[in-house]
């Protein structure tokens, strides 16, 4: 240590002591800190609010409110029921597919075990699933293959693969290397290195992101039926274009019902696969 | 029986790990690699079945060149390798005998241990090594059931199942108490023995390498300062591998440890 920067103990004892602040620089900090304050307040006043139209609108919204009081689960009793089959067949179609096509390609995608080549196009593939949001594939399927449940599925399966892959493709990112080098010692074939080294470290993340992609698909297939790609959101829109709505408040509530139930089942599964 | 030659090994950060290393073991022959850390002694293990690459030099197992090996080549050499790791590295989720049969991957077809259905053969003798080393009522708990020493013995089975000619044990001692530390060492000199096995032991104990081995070799910054019994160890050897220390007390106690008699209980 030099003497420059050698603290003495007696001129240090008696000091106040603070943790040093993450920005080291004092202009920066206040820079930043009055900088956002300042758009933060910039930005609530540009949006303008129109209260008189808010005032209106309440009576609208107490009306959708006040028909969940008495939601009508009979009139329509057989649209929704083969609304919500629909939905049921195109979330479990769409989710095993999607994640059986997910784990080659999170292997790929997973820098530590894939060549750089596999490994770009594997983040490709990812990287467009990611970006094109559910809607616009959706509107692109049904363009294509027409209203109905097929396109839903497709769109499902397509946005599980850039979920699921990028997620578990992290997992295997950060697992632990000397398992896996313990086992490709053994002088294990690849395919039996990612059997025995690889899988058993990742299997849990890809049970719990599999069954929180179960979740989240349903979810989506209730919104995908507004753009005609079938489901229980197409008996939905019908409900919310005929001013029907107790039969939408009945709907609501069985999709409420059902992603809680799901939400229960995944807490479980999760705790027990560990 | 093993061959090292020349042997090198520079990180792309440019840090030379190993410089020339030369050395042989003999078949059946027990060594200490010992050395501070960063000396070398887990790469060059590493580098001898190349889940290291080393840059140059020539490492000969029996007649075979495993430098120069393709990926099938060095998979069946790799089997005749058996390698004990630091901090056990079993398969955590994995149970105590999935842990010990992947010692066989190498000789299986891939549906065979996709499946789990290994020969009865290997199970036989998965059996067998967990029964020598006290395990035998471990074999269907999870892996990450089991205490450090528990684990180091899995460790042991899953080398020994290969049927391998040679061990290369990186510190297997690194995370145990000083009494199971020697309790594992001294298993494996004695499967050694029994079943005429060559063995690389790295292990940063000095006083526990003298304990149980007949050749200790000594790295230093990547090249060999010492290769002798164990009692060649003198202060002035170990000051030259390790740097400047009181050397006395680490000497005498090794024949402190060899009058102990709560070891000799064990």
């Amino acid at each position: 240590m030099t003497a420059a920067t050698h603290r003495e103990i007696d001129d240090m004892l008696g000091t106040r002591w603070r943790r040093p602040p993450m920005i080291a620089r004092p202009w920066l900090r206040w820079t930043l800190g009055i900088g956002f304050l300042a758009y933060l307040v910039a930005a609530f006043l540009s949006v303008e609010v129109n209260w008189l139209r808010v005032w209106e609108g309440l009576d609208r919204g107490g009306a959708f409110v006040a028909a969940f009081a008495s939601p009508d689960f009979t009139s329509r009793a057989s649209d929704i029921w083969a609304g919500m089959l629909e939905s049921i067949v195109m979330t479990i179609a769409s989710s095993v597919v999607g994640i059986l096509i997910s784990i080659p390609i999170a292997l790929g995608a997973a820098r530590n075990i894939a060549p750089l080549p596999v490994y770009m196009i594997c983040r490709g593939i990812i990287a467009v699933s990611r970006a094109l949001q559910e809607i616009i594939v959706a509107i692109l399927l049904v363009a294509i293959f027409g209203f109905g449940p097929f396109a839903g599925f497709l769109t499902l399966s397509f946005a599980t693969i850039g979920f699921l892959s990028k997620l578990l493709a992290e997992d295997i990112e950060s697992m632990d290397h000397r398992q896996a080098e313990a086992v490709r010692a053994t002088g294990s074939k690849w395919s039996q290195w990612i059997d025995f080294g690889v899988m058993p470290q990742v299997l849990p993340r890809l049970v719990g992101l599999s069954i929180y992609r179960v979740d989240i698909n349903f979810r989506e297939s209730a919104i995908l039926g507004l753009v005609g790609a079938g489901g229980i959101g197409a008996t939905l829109n019908t409900a919310f274009d005929r001013y029907e709505y107790d039969t939408a408040a009945a709907i609501l509530l069985i999709i409420i019902g059902i992603v809680m139930a799901l939400e229960y089942i995944s807490g479980v599964v999760r705790a027990r696969v560990q | 029986m093993l061959q090292l030659e020349k042997l090198t090994k520079t990180y792309k950060t440019g840090d030379q790990a190993l410089k020339s290393v030369d050395m042989a073991v003999p078949s059946g022959q027990v060594v200490a690699l010992i050395g501070p850390s960063g000396a070398g002694k887990s790469t060059l293990i590493r580098c001898i079945n190349r889940l290291v690459e080393p840059t140059t030099g020539r490492v000969m197992l029996g007649d075979v060149d495993v430098t120069s090996l393709g990926a099938g080549g060095l998979r069946r050499e790799r089997c005749r390798m058996g390698m004990i790791f630091q901090e056990y590295a079993l398969v955590e989720r994995l149970t105590v005998m999935e842990n010990v049969l992947s010692g066989r991957l190498g000789y299986v077809k891939f549906w065979q241990s996709v499946t789990r259905r290994f020969p009865q053969s290997d199970v036989d003798e998965a059996f067998r090594l967990l029964d020598r080393v006290g395990l035998l009522h471990m074999a269907d708990k999870r892996a990450d059931e089991l205490s450090g020493g528990q684990r180091q013995r899995v460790g042991i089975c899953r080398a020994l199942i290969q049927n391998p000619a040679l061990l290369l044990v990186d510190e297997p001692t690194a995370s145990l108490d000083p009494k199971t530390s020697r309790q594992i060492m001294r298993l494996i000199c004695e499967l050694c023995a029994e079943r005429g096995l060559a063995a690389i032991i790295n292990i940063h104990d000095v006083a526990l390498a003298q304990m149980f081995v007949a050749r200790v070799i000594g790295l230093r910054l990547g090249e060999i300062v010492f290769d002798g019994p164990p009692d060649g160890l003198s202060p002035d050897k170990l000051t030259e591998i390790y740097g400047e220390e009181d050397w006395e007390a680490t000497i005498d106690k090794v024949e402190d440890d060899n009058n102990d008699p709560a070891e000799a209980a064990v």
